[in-house]
């Protein structure tokens, strides 16, 4: 017997291999931005974690380099997910991304490397091993209330 | 180049740690025994699977099948998915850190092994047949 008491049932679903490949991209742009200390690295980044955010990661443009030319090559059957773990960290992503930037623009250095570091470790988390480490800090938030 | 290289070694050390431990089944003893009304519907006749799951979470999914078909054959085994959302009190009561959380308890309601991360289905059918 199955007993789910969570009441919230309609859910978006999208490709899966869509956010994965996302934090592919992700990954090597947060490297040119911490190998280089470019601001404007940073702040593309950041417009695109943005747009993950608040409209979803299904609207990026890593999302449509994804459905234009990857998809369309990829033979694995399609897996879907909820859409909100990885709209979720989009929004963490962006929260670094704004830190790093708050670093750079008031040059205290230490602060942009952490922040970018940090973010890349969560992008490269996710590539690698399909691990979400957005996610996995939003229960920890929860319970900070 | 160095922060790079450090980043990418320090999170592939967690990535590899994680896959090694995540899913496990480990043993627990010794806790204040969890009652029907405290998870929010009857505990099963020999053991119960209380999986905790947040909307964020897409090996949340994954386990609720897993779990669900595990139940779906044993009778005296029931499955409750809780949003921990909704239940903060219980979360931070039994200190569940991350989702999906599932505690396997015996027929008192006695926590004897959790899971964190997408349980092993081996190690779940391990534990529950160590209970008798």
């Amino acid at each position: 017997m199955s007993i789910t008491t969570s009441t919230k049932t309609d859910v978006q679903l999208i490709d899966a291999r869509g956010p994965r490949f996302g934090a592919v991209i992700t990954t090597a742009v947060l490297a040119t931005a911490l190998a280089t200390s470019n601001l404007w690295v940073i702040v593309a980044q950041a417009i695109v974690f943005a747009i993950g955010a608040f409209r979803g990661p299904q609207f990026t443009p890593y999302a449509a380099i994804f459905r234009t030319i990857v998809k369309p090559r990829l033979k694995s059957a399609v897996i879907s997910e909820d859409v909100r773990p990885p709209q979720f960290a989009q929004s963490v992503g962006l929260l670094f991304a704004i830190v790093a930037i708050v670093g750079s623009l008031t040059g205290i250095n230490a602060l942009f490397v952490i922040a970018t570091s940090f973010a890349l470790a969560a992008a490269f988390l996710n590539a690698a091993f399909n691990f979400c480490l957005g996610c996995e800090m939003y229960l920890l938030l929860l319970r900070l209330r | 180049m160095l922060p790079i290289v450090v980043v990418l070694a320090l999170a592939s050390a967690y990535g590899f740690w994680l896959k090694r431990t995540r899913g496990n089944v480990k043993a627990k003893n010794v806790s204040a025994l969890i009652t029907a009304e405290k998870i929010g519907g009857p505990l099963g006749s020999r053991a119960t699977l209380v999986q905790f799951s947040t909307a964020f979470c897409t090996p949340c999914r994954a386990t609720r099948a897993l779990l669900t078909n595990i139940v779906q054959d044993l009778a005296d085994v029931v499955h409750i998915d809780i949003d921990a959302e909704d239940q903060l009190e219980l979360v931070r009561e039994l200190n569940i850190l991350s989702t999906p959380t599932t505690l396997i308890l015996d027929s008192n309601g006695q926590e004897v092994g959790r899971a964190v991360g997408a349980p092993k289905r081996d190690q779940v059918l391990k534990a529950l047949a160590a209970i008798d």
